[in-house]
C-alpha cells in the first residue's frame, strides 16, 4: 500500500512540474483568446522568454533578472501580434504562426553566435536558477503516514515558479470574472460593437489582453530554461504551447477547467514515462506515441462535440474594424 | 479607402514586393546583430544556390517540395480555410507512397507504378485532411486548431510505425527497407544523360516536372472549372455562395482533400524520388514553408513557382552559407521564413493606407500636367 502511495505521489509530483508551462500558457491564451484574439503564438512567446531567461541568468547570474528579460522579450513580440493584428487587421493565425516560426529561428541563430554551444545556453547553477524550497515543516512531517507522505513530497520542494503558476488561476478568474476589466475583456470577445458602443476602447483592450498573454508566457519560458532545465536547449518548449492552446479548448476557454485539463495533460505525459516498458493487464504495453498523441486526440474528440461543446468566444478571430 | 483607388499592378506586385523586401531587410539586421557582414551573407546564399551544378539541383530540389506544399496552402486559401495541416498530410501521403512502392516495386518499373505512388500518396494525405474538413465542415470545429492537431497526431504515428512495425529488420535507424532501383523515380542526372548531356548529381529527380504539372492543373482547376468557382465564392463570401445554390459544406471538404492530396505529393519527391524509403521527419518542414510561399505567392500558381524558387534557394544556400560562416547556420532561413511571413501574411495590409495615399498624391499632381499639354 505505501509503496502505491510512493508511486502515485511522485507521478503526481511529476504531473506537478510536466503542468506547470501548460497552466501559465494555457491562462495566457484565455487573456488573449477571451479578448478576440487568437493566439497560436503561445509556443513561440514561450520558447523566445526561455532564451532570454537562460542567456540573461547566464550572463548575470541571477535568476530573477533572467525572468524579467523572458517578461520583456515575450510582451514584445505578444505586442508584434497585437501590431499586426490588433492595429492592422492581420490574419490572426498567420500572425501567431510567424512568430513562432520566428522564435524558433531566432533563438538558435542567436543562441550559436553568443554563446558557441551550438544553440544551448550555458549551464546554469545556483543563483541563476529557480531552485526547490522547502515549505516550512516539510522534513519534520515527512516521516508522518499519508498526509507527510502527500505534504513533503507533492506539495512542498518545488521552485517559486510552480506555486506561481498554480496562483495565476484563481488570479486570472478573479480578474476575467470579478473586475470591470474582465467583465469588458470578456464583452470585447463576444460583441466588440457593443463595447465600442459604450465608449470603451477595443483596440487597447485587446492590447491589454494580449500584454497579459506575453507577461504569463515569458513565466512559462523562464520556468523551462531556468527552473526545470538548467540551460535553454534547442525547441525546448517542443509542442507544449500547442497542448496549452488545446487545454484552453478542453477546459472551454475557462480557468478552472482548463486548469483540470493542463493537470489531466500534464499527468498523461508524466505517466508516459512511467508506463514505458510496462504491460498493463488487459491492453498489453502501450506505446508511449499513444500517450504522447492522446492529448490531441482528445481535444479533436471534444471539437468534434462528441463530449460535451466546446464554444469558443463569438467575435475570436475576427479583427474589428471601427466604423466610420 | 476601398481597393479600387489602386490599380492591379500595385495591389499584386508592388506592395508585396515591398514587403519582401521588408523581411530581407529585417534579416540584414539581425546578421547585423550576430556580428556579420549581410551582404557578404546574400553573396554567400546567392553563389551557394546558383553558382555551381550541384547547388542548382539541391534548390530546384527543394523548389519542388515547396511548390507542392505552396499549392495545397493555396487551394485551401481560396475557399477562406487555413491548411495549417501540411506538415502532416505530406507526412501520412509520403506513407501512402512508400507502402505502395514497396509493395509493388518488384514487379514494376518506375513508370508503370508512378501513377499508383501518386494515386496511394494523395489518398492518404487527402484522408488525413478528410477528418479536419469533416469536422469543420458539418461539426463546427475550427479548422486551423483540428490540423494542427492533426501533424502533432501524424508525427506520433508515424514514429510509431517506423520504430515498430516498418523498420527494416537488422537496421538499428527507424527507417523502412530502401525502394528497389529500378521502381525510384530517375534523377535528373539519369535523365539527362540518357539524352547525352552531363550534370552534376544531385537528389534533384523528375518530381519537378510533377510539380510544374500540377501548377497548371491548379490554375486551370481554379479559374476555368465550376469547382474552382464554387471554391473562390465560398473564400469570397461564404453566404453569397450558400444562397448561390452551391453546397458548400461538400465543397470544404472536396477541397480540403484536394489540398491534402496536394501535399502528399512531397512524399513522391522525397520517398520515391530523393530518399527512396520512408524515414523520421523527411517532411522536414516544407509544410510550414508552404504558408510562407503560399502567401508570398499570393496564391496564384505563378507566384508560388517563383516564391518556392526563393525558398528553395535560400534552403541550399543556407546550408552553404553555414559551411562558410561559421557562427550562421540554416536556423537563419527559418528566421527569414519567420519574417516572410509576418510581413507578407499578417502585415500585409499594413503599407496598403500610406501607398494608397502616396498614389493618389501623384494622380493628382500628374493630372493637371496633362490637362495642360493638352
Amino acid at each position: 500500500m505505501s509503496d502505491f502511495l510512493l508511486i502515485l505521489v511522485s507521478t503526481l509530483d511529476s504531473t506537478i512540474r510536466v503542468s506547470t508551462p501548460l497552466i501559465l500558457c494555457a491562462m495566457a491564451g484565455l487573456f488573449s483568446e477571451r479578448s478576440g484574439i487568437v493566439d497560436i503564438g503561445l509556443e513561440g512567446k514561450m520558447l523566445a522568454g526561455a532564451f532570454a531567461a537562460a542567456a540573461v541568468a547566464a550572463v548575470t547570474g541571477s535568476a530573477w533578472l533572467g525572468l524579467l528579460a523572458a517578461l520583456a522579450i515575450s510582451v514584445s513580440m505578444a505586442l508584434l501580434h497585437g501590431f499586426a493584428c490588433i492595429t492592422h487587421r492581420g490574419n490572426q493565425v498567420v500572425s501567431g504562426l510567424a512568430i513562432n516560426i520566428l522564435a524558433s529561428g531566432l533563438t538558435v541563430t542567436l543562441g550559436i553566435a553568443w554563446f558557441h554551444q551550438g544553440g544551448q545556453t550555458p549551464l546554469l547553477s545556483g543563483d541563476a536558477r529557480f531552485l526547490a524550497i522547502d515549505l516550512p515543516g516539510a522534513l519534520a512531517l515527512a516521516d508522518v503516514p499519508v498526509i507527510g507522505t502527500i505534504y513533503s513530497g507533492l506539495i512542498s520542494g518545488h521552485n517559486a515558479l510552480v506555486y506561481l503558476a498554480f496562483v495565476t488561476v484563481p488570479v486570472t478568474w478573479w480578474i476575467v470574472y470579478q473586475t470591470r476589466f474582465g467583465l469588458r475583456l470578456r464583452a470585447v470577445g463576444e460583441n466588440p460593437q457593443a463595447v465600442d458602443t459604450a465608449g470603451i476602447s477595443v483596440f487597447w483592450l485587446r492590447y491589454r489582453a494580449v500584454i497579459c498573454a506575453g507577461l504569463l508566457c515569458g513565466i512559462a519560458g523562464a520556468y523551462l530554461s531556468t527552473a526545470q532545465n538548467a540551460s535553454f536547449i534547442k525547441e525546448m518548449s517542443a509542442g507544449k504551447g500547442y497542448i496549452a492552446l488545446a487545454a484552453l479548448i478542453f477546459g472551454k476557454w475557462r480557468p478552472k477547467t482548463a486548469l483540470l485539463a493542463c493537470l489531466l495533460f500534464g499527468f498523461l505525459e508524466a505517466l508516459t514515462v512511467r508506463l514505458e516498458g510496462v504491460a498493463l493487464p488487459l491492453i498489453g504495453e502501450v506505446p508511449p506515441q499513444f500517450m504522447q498523441a492522446l492529448p490531441y486526440i482528445l481535444t479533436v474528440i471534444l471539437l468534434a462535440g462528441f463530449i460535451g461543446k466546446a464554444v469558443a468566444p463569438k467575435a475570436v478571430g475576427v479583427p474589428y474594424v471601427k466604423e466610420r | 479607402m476601398s481597393n479600387k483607388t489602386l490599380p492591379a499592378w500595385i495591389d499584386i506586385g508592388v506592395i508585396p514586393l515591398i514587403n519582401v523586401c521588408l523581411a530581407f531587410i529585417v534579416s540584414g539586421f539581425v546578421i547585423l546583430l550576430i556580428g556579420e557582414n549581410p551582404i557578404e551573407a546574400v553573396q554567400y546564399i546567392i553563389t551557394g544556390a546558383f553558382g555551381y551544378g550541384e547547388g542548382v539541383g539541391y534548390t530546384l530540389y527543394y523548389t519542388t517540395n515547396f511548390i507542392f506544399t505552396g499549392l495545397a496552402v493555396s487551394v485551401a486559401f481560396h475557399a477562406g480555410l487555413f491548411n495549417i495541416g501540411g506538415e502532416g498530410q505530406a507526412y501520412i501521403g509520403g506513407l501512402g507512397v512508400g507502402l505502395m512502392c514497396m509493395s509493388l516495386d518488384s514487379f514494376m518499373p518506375w513508370w508503370a507504378l508512378l501513377p499508383f505512388a501518386i494515386a496511394a500518396g494523395a489518398a492518404f494525405g487527402a484522408a488525413w485532411a478528410f477528418i479536419p474538413a469533416y469536422l469543420q465542415a458539418y461539426r463546427g470545429s475550427h479548422i486551423v486548431i483540428t490540423t494542427i492537431m492533426f501533424n502533432f497526431i501524424a508525427s506520433a504515428l508515424m514514429v510509431y510505425l517506423l520504430v515498430n512495425i516498418l523498420i527494416e529488420p537488422g537496421n538499428m535507424a527507424p527507417q523502412t527497407r530502401s525502394i528497389v532501383e529500378s521502381a525510384t523515380l530517375p534523377s535528373m542526372q539519369e535523365l539527362f544523360a540518357a539524352l547525352g548531356m552531363d550534370i552534376e548529381n544531385s537528389p534533384l529527380n523528375i518530381s519537378l516536372f510533377l510539380a510544374l504539372a500540377c501548377c497548371v492543373l491548379v490554375w486551370l482547376l481554379m479559374w476555368h472549372t465550376r469547382l474552382g468557382y464554387a471554391i473562390r465564392m465560398i473564400g469570397f463570401n461564404e453566404n453569397a455562395a450558400v444562397y448561390s445554390g452551391i453546397n458548400t459544406k461538400r465543397v470544404i471538404v472536396i477541397t480540403m482533400c484536394i489540398s491534402g492530396g496536394m501535399s502528399a505529393m512531397v512524399g513522391i519527391n522525397e520517398v520515391m524520388g530523393a530518399q527512396e524509403r520512408v524515414l523520421l521527419d523527411f517532411v522536414a518542414g516544407a509544410g510550414f514553408t508552404g504558408i510562407a510561399v503560399s502567401l508570398m505567392g499570393r496564391n496564384h500558381p505563378v507566384g508560388i513557382v517563383i516564391a518556392s524558387l526563393l525558398f528553395g534557394a535560400l534552403y541550399q544556400g543556407g546550408a552553404e552559407l553555414s559551411f562558410e560562416i561559421s557562427t550562421i547556420t540554416r536556423d537563419l532561413v527559418v528566421v527569414i521564413q519567420g519574417l516572410v511571413i509576418l510581413f507578407c501574411g499578417a502585415l500585409s495590409l499594413m503599407l496598403k493606407p500610406t501607398i494608397e495615399k502616396l498614389f493618389v498624391k501623384l494622380m493628382s499632381s500628374n493630372k493637371p500636367k496633362e490637362n495642360a499639354n493638352v
